[in-house]
């Protein structure tokens, strides 16, 4: 596939009056022709939840048990004698028990006893491992494939290459209760069009007026504003005409359309009042949780990508007291998971929803400071659920410490490959041309893991 | 082998393709290869010592070549002896470098820059930022070389500068740059009626002269100063900081040269007689954030902040990002953490420390304030000297009821002296023991006694002493007063004392203390040292007196530390108890006292009435802290002393012998010539402003991890010639906003847009969306609501309700009435935890952090906020009642052309024509909706008003300012 920066696929659309595709581009085009599943074959997935543990959570503490850490407590082997951002000692066990669980028997720690009953519908990644020990590249590369701030993020390629299943809501939704470190850069849409850009909202106060806060207009007369806003595109089309090009323009045209539906529909898919008691408490309580319900609702409302950040700044980022951090932050996020993971279940959603998990990168198995773990990019836990993807699976192995992805290694770009290809898009071919260049998310790398995708 | 050349042969094809910009081209080492060893190499091979692999530094032109255990990395002209090439090319993936766990390879590409720089000589050079800056070669200057510089790379590529911009869209896209304000359609008439250069020249410097200029660029200002209103974290209470921001846009108003404000931002408190302004241009860094939270050790958010300000200045004025540097080295570009820590030391010598009052605070006041504070200050020095006077005088009103006997004899313990003067007033001077016991004969004539008083005075002189001899404590403790009396034959016989009164007595220490027999006990009147006190004592039973009778009074001031009196005045009556208990204060006294009092308490008033604002002030020379290195960063982890430094790599800045520097030396070094950062980084920051996207397209990072500029020489001419016009940052400004690149066309065609999409080489004009400031004071503006009030403290206009839920303190969001409503955004209220969300939704920043550039970002909460804003509202109404008075066939028109400046075609008019007739027949068959929309939008119609047409005139309106046309800059 083809496309061109100078043309909107609305506007080509209308300007071809709808009909056939010309220019070989239609198969992008058509996602503005109605909700579709799979750009290039059937995807099982529709829409992904990624649930994003900034900071970067010790992979040996939840799904990745290391016995060998115990026997050599203290020591620095020779393979466990990497470098990471900052000097660390010798290895540092995991204090957390493991026990098997589920059908497929799995092992998950003691901090996550929730999260472990759900354990044959997760697919664990122990091999996961990423290109740069610090934060904003590991974010971003994470984000947008690349370590480069200019470079459109995952949510805006599947919005660009799926368009929307909701028209009244963003397709790209990021939820945080705080920023994240390096903040609207990690949801930009760069040069593809400015619509595709994640619309980010801070949930740390859920009152509905303060999670969106201009939506109510007590002036507003549906009819009367949809006129308004129906002569606006009007003026603002004639404005386009007039001074050629820009996707940005473009953007804010369509922005302005989904701002007019959004507030019929938003109140309610962000009011987590009209949930029941029950599941309210299936959730429980703190940012997460009400993350992981907004997720739920936004999901079933059909917007495509939902980014969960867990807290402001980096909170999984122990780089002291490590054990404790690490127990608090598994107590605040085991609960919800596995609430969202029934959740999504019994209402028939799991299947075409997939969830993901992880950081940026991991923990190092050594210790810094005695008591805590630094960034590691060599090999780190992240999972997948739902969507399509195989549960009860683990797929990878690192090394006896935990360091390093040693078997079946999964870069970023392979992670990016593979939740395109759930969604029905072939990486390969979701591209975009800009400065006399054709890009993609996975850049000129990218495997997809066929091992883990439901047959 | 073969398959070796077959490999080579590709390589060198990669490398032909990859140079096509010019085959015959050098490789030049700061553009092509050191982003190479940087990106790649410096990780491990860098500055960083912790890190350091091997024992090899790639960042260093001895150490490339120098013999290492595998060989000499770099041999210049021999690629293939050069064990660089051989390791990053290696098939053996023990051999590879990078190893490949640690990041990807070498593209053929890189590999062949390498070689080519190899066999080329392998020049070394000084990464392009870190380079002394040179002029380029040019003619000309100001805005004729940047035309000149900017035509020569879009000639390189065939493409030349679009064509002028319509006079109507320049003349908006000048008020908008320069003074954040839209012009008026008349303003734009003007100057669209003969748009010559010279008018347009004449244009600029009336820009530059508008007071509105000072706002608009002091939001730059405030965005890099990290300004808020509050002091950030959980309880993030308020702080008074306006009183800076409006000294900032005076300084900008005036022009004031960015070496001189640089000073005076750093260091305004240390330059020889500070004056008020300088010394408040320091809350520059007192704008990071405090912590009140209970149970958090106030260290910790010093620290912190003392390292926001290394950070900040760095990266503010030599865009460099040093945060990295505070836990370990920074691995890419030449700061070490030792550097780091040197750098921290210079600010880590002032006295603020994360305390609540958020000490040391600078009463701000202006010069009719500070002749106020004078007239107070005098009125209550001489009321001050009026009561010493009057209390010193015995008062003429009592003369018949108390006598003044001149002591016969006076006597003080230990080598103290006592003098009596003509009026008996006795004082004791010479050394001052501990306690001292005073013996007082006094003559009495025939007739009665019944009281005796004691007048503890204040001697006249400058700088009130005092009642007490110790000049530390001047307070006195009379702990016992023994009375006797001797008639003729000599000998005394005690009297004794009934009850007593005083005009004070400190708690604790009553007057009845003085006659307990209990030596332990006493009068005093602390805290009120410095007045005169006084005490009547009366007698059980008043005593028959002889003539030539002799009382004696022995004054026992036992508590130690010289507590006894300095001056007394005895006087003896023989009035009854019940008229003389009340003698402790005469009428007079009582009456200036009083005066005084209120005196006091209006001086105090009005201090407390000026706004206190935090500011530095350097510790002195005993209180000086010991910088330590944070291992880790980590201010509970101590490392070795360091001593206050510039950094290495700019050895050169500081040729002058700069000893242990302090903030003003650091001002110095930042704004030296031989600085090579500084200039580079501000002009790209200002073009950046007007030209809507930096030179240096990372405005954040100059550093080895940055983006080259896109047009270098351009960027030397800016760096040079602002610093060789003295920094002006008009001067600056005139010659971009002069040049034909600033004022050409923003038109975009297909094949523009092709050769370069995001306009890095400025073949047209920029369009982008505006500032979230400008956005909403452009509302205000055409709409005719804009407040022209100019500084004073920020203000709360309507935001939706609910979002201020303040747990700790009884700070209100209360949403302003009048003037206050509409004033410039930069006005508002901000908050850190809660920032105002009309701006926050168009990135504006929360004032947590130095915000270096605004990320634009695009999204349905921006649409949100012009349909649903109260302030939109209002605009709209009031654009629409102006509407109202135009002739009902102009008003359309009207309305569109006070949004978008420029004339409107009839036909542009329309479709609106369309909604507003549907809309007020729908508003005339609901008048009460018609009636709410009024009252939402606090539209006032005069009588006889068309109420269904003004009510379609507000959606209408609102319409208009919702367009994307008036919410870009063209």
């Amino acid at each position: 596939m083809t496309s061109t920066p100078f043309y909107s696929r609305r506007s080509l659309l209308q300007e071809l009056g709808g009909g056939a595709g010309a220019l070989g581009m239609l198969s992008a085009l058509q996602a503005d022709a109605g909700p579709r599943v799979g750009l290039h074959f059937p995807g099982r997935a529709k829409r992904v939840i990624h649930l994003f543990m900034n900071g970067g959570p010790f992979q040996g503490d939840f799904f990745d048990p290391k016995p060998a850490l115990r026997k050599y407590a203290g020591q620095r082997p020779e393979s466990a004698d990497l470098r990471t951002e900052r000097r660390t000692g010798g290895l540092l066990p995991s204090p957390f028990r493991y026990r098997q669980h589920g059908e497929s028997g799995l092992p998950v720690s003691e901090l996550l006893p929730l999260t472990a009953r759900c354990i044959d519908d997760i697919c664990v990644l122990r091999s996961t491992w990423t290109d740069n020990p610090n934060h904003g590249p590991a974010l971003l590369l994470m984000n947008n494939g690349t370590i480069l701030p200019t470079r459109p993020s995952m949510g805006s390629w599947l919005s660009y290459g799926l368009g929307s299943e909701n028209e009244n809501l963003p397709g790209y939704v990021v939820l945080c209760p705080g920023k994240p470190v390096r903040f609207s850069i990690l949801w930009t849409s760069a040069f593809l069009p400015g619509s595709h850009q994640g619309t980010y909202i801070n949930h740390s106060d859920l009152r509905p007026e303060r999670l969106v806060p201009f939506l109510k207009n007590p002036n507003a007369d549906r009819s009367r504003q949809g006129r308004q806003v129906g002569l606006i595109r009007q003026l603002n089309e004639e404005h386009l005409r007039q001074t050629g090009p820009d996707t940005r323009l473009e953007g804010r045209l369509q922005a302005m359309e989904t701002a007019f539906r959004m507030q019929f529909t938003a109140t309610d898919a962000f009011d987590l009042a009209q949930e029941s008691r029950s599941t309210r408490d299936a959730y429980g309580e703190g940012h997460f949780a009400n993350g992981c319900l907004l997720a739920r609702r936004l999901s079933e409302r059909g917007v495509r990508f939902i980014q969960v950040y867990y807290g402001n700044g980096q909170p999984w980022d122990t780089h002291n007291d490590h054990h404790n951090a690490s127990r608090n932050l598994a107590k605040a996020i085991d609960q919800p998971i596995a609430a969202l993971l029934s959740d999504l279940k019994q209402r028939g959603l799991l299947d075409e929803t997939l969830i993901l998990w992880g950081g940026e990168f991991g923990r190092t198995p050594t210790s810094e400071n005695g008591s805590g773990r630094d960034h590691n990019h060599y090999g780190f836990t992240t999972w997948m659920a739902g969507g399509g993807v195989r549960g009860g699976m683990s797929y990878g192995e690192t090394d006896d410490f935990g360091f390093q992805a040693l078997h079946n290694r999964v870069h970023i770009h392979d992670l990016h490959a593979t939740i395109l290809h759930t969604l029905g898009i072939d990486h390969e071919q979701l591209t975009y041309r800009y400065a006399g260049r054709d890009f993609r998310l996975t850049d000129v790398a990218g495997r997809v893991i066929q091992e883990i995708l439901q047959s | 082998m073969q398959k070796q050349t077959v490999r080579g042969f590709l390589l060198l094809l990669i490398g032909v393709i990859q140079m096509r910009a010019g085959a015959d081209e050098q490789v030049r080492f700061d553009r092509d290869v050191l982003p190479i060893l940087s990106a790649r190499c410096f990780a491990c091979h860098g500055p960083d010592a912790e890190q350091r692999q091997a024992d090899l530094r790639l960042d260093q032109e001895q150490d490339i070549h120098r013999e290492h255990t595998e060989g000499i990395p770099v041999v210049a002209g021999n690629p293939d002896s050069s064990v660089l090439l051989r390791r990053v090319g290696a098939t053996d993936p023990d051999l590879l470098m990078p190893p490949p766990e640690s990041g990807p390879s070498l593209t053929a590409a890189e590999q062949h820059t390498l070689r080519l720089w190899i066999e080329q000589g392998a020049e070394w050079g000084l990464h392009w930022s870190f380079r002394p800056q040179v002029r380029p070669d040019v003619a000309s200057g100001g805005a004729a070389a940047i035309d000149e510089l900017v035509g020569r790379q879009l000639a390189a590529r065939s493409l030349q500068l679009s064509g002028p911009a319509d006079p109507y869209r320049k003349v908006r896209r000048l008020y908008l740059d320069l003074i954040g304000l839209p012009p008026t359609p008349e303003q734009a008439d003007a100057f669209a009626a003969d748009p010559s250069p010279e008018r347009w020249e004449q244009l600029v410097e009336t820009l530059l002269q508008q007071p509105q200029f000072g706002e608009h660029w002091a939001r730059m200002w405030m965005d890099l100063a990290r300004y808020a209103d509050t002091k950030g974290y959980e309880k993030d209470r308020g702080r008074t900081m306006w009183p800076w921001r409006d000294w900032l846009i005076g300084q900008l108003n005036a022009d004031r040269p960015l070496d001189e404000l640089t000073q005076e931002l750093l260091a305004g408190d240390l330059l020889p007689n500070a004056t008020m302004d300088q010394r408040l241009a320091t809350a520059f860094h007192r704008n990071t954030m405090s912590n009140d939270e209970g149970g958090t050790d106030n260290e910790e958010f010093r620290t912190l902040a003392v390292k926001d300000r290394v950070d900040l200045t760095l990266q503010v004025w030599m865009g460099l990002t040093a945060g990295c540097a505070k836990c370990h080295s920074h691995k890419y570009d030449p700061l070490s953490q030792q550097e780091y820590y040197g750098l921290y030391a210079i600010f880590n010598q002032t006295a603020d420390a994360d305390r609540p009052d958020d000490a040391p605070l600078l009463d701000v006041q202006g010069a009719d304030e500070q002749e106020q504070e004078e007239q107070l200050q005098k009125s209550v020095t001489a009321l001050r000297r009026q009561l010493r006077q009057l209390q010193r005088q015995p008062d003429p009103a009592e003369s018949e009821r108390w006598q003044v006997p001149i002591p016969v004899h006076s006597e003080a313990g230990g080598d103290a002296v006592c003098t009596v003067d003509a009026s008996g007033v006795i004082s004791v001077s010479g050394p001052s023991p501990a306690e001292n016991d005073y013996t007082i004969r006094l003559p009495l004539a025939a007739g009665v006694l019944s009281g005796i008083r004691i007048q503890a005075l204040v001697p006249d002189e400058a700088g009130n002493p005092g009642v007490g001899r110790n000049p530390e404590d001047p307070n006195f403790v009379l702990s016992e007063l023994e009375l006797s009396i001797a008639g003729s034959d000599k000998s005394f016989q005690p009297l004794r004392i009934a009850r007593a009164t005083a005009d004070f007595s400190q708690q604790g220490w009553p007057v009845t203390a003085a006659f307990d027999g209990d030596l332990k006990s006493g009068w005093a009147i602390s805290p009120r040292q410095s007045e005169m006190h006084t005490a009547v004592f009366v007698l059980s039973d008043p005593v028959q007196i002889a003539g030539n009778s002799t009382l004696q009074l022995v004054m026992r001031q036992r508590y130690g530390r010289s507590l006894t009196m300095r001056q007394f005045r005895i006087s003896v009556t023989a009035a009854a108890a019940t008229e003389i208990e009340g003698d402790v204060i005469s009428p007079a006294v009582q009456n200036v006292q009083s005066e005084l009092a209120d005196a006091e308490l209006k001086l105090k008033q009005f201090r407390t009435g000026l706004p206190r604002v935090p500011v530095m002030e350097e510790l002195p020379a005993e209180k000086r802290r010991e910088t330590r290195l944070h291992h880790r960063g980590n201010f509970l982890d101590p490392g070795d002393s360091v001593q206050a430094g510039f950094p290495q790599a700019f050895a050169a800045i500081a040729a002058a012998d700069m000893g242990s520097p302090g903030r003003l030396d650091l001002a110095n070094w930042l704004m030296s010539d031989l600085n090579p950062l500084t200039s580079r980084v501000w002009v790209n920051r200002i073009w950046s402003r007007v030209m809507g996207q930096g030179i240096v397209a990372t405005e954040e990072d100059f550093g080895a991890l940055g983006a080259l500029p896109s047009n270098p020489e351009l960027l030397e001419l800016l760096a040079v010639e602002y610093r060789e016009n003295g920094w002006s940052l008009r001067g600056l400004l005139k010659s971009i906003c002069l040049s034909n690149v600033y004022q050409q066309d923003s038109a975009v065609t297909a094949a523009l847009l092709q050769a370069d999409p995001e306009n890095v080489l400025y073949a047209r004009a920029s369009r982008y969306r505006l500032s979230a400031e400008a956005v909403r004071d452009q509302l205000l503006a055409v709409s005719g609501l804009l407040s022209s009030r100019q500084g004073g403290p920020p203000v709360m206009p309507p935001q939706p309700p609910g979002l201020w839920r303040s747990t700790y303190n009884s700070e209100n969001w209360v949403n302003a009435e009048g003037a206050d409503r509409y004033r410039r955004s930069l006005y508002t209220y901000l908050k850190r935890t809660t920032p105002f969300p009309a701006l926050t939704t168009f990135d504006s920043g929360s004032g947590e952090y130095c915000l270096i550039r605004r990320i634009r970002t695009n999204t349905p909460l921006q649409a949100l906020v012009l349909l649903n804003d109260q302030t939109a509202l209002e605009a709209a109404g009031a654009l629409a009642l102006r509407m109202m008075q135009q002739p009902t066939q102009q008003r359309l028109e009207w309305g569109m052309r006070q949004a978008l400046i420029r004339p409107i075609a009839a036909a542009e008019a329309e479709p609106l024509q369309r909604l507003a007739r549907e809309l007020r027949a729908e508003y005339g068959a609901d008048p009460e909706s018609a009636t709410a929309l009024l009252s939402s939008a606090r539209v006032e119609p005069a009588e006889a008003t068309d109420i269904p047409e003004l009510a379609a005139m507000i959606v209408v309106a609102g319409t208009i300012l919702n367009q994307d046309e008036f919410l870009t800059r063209n």
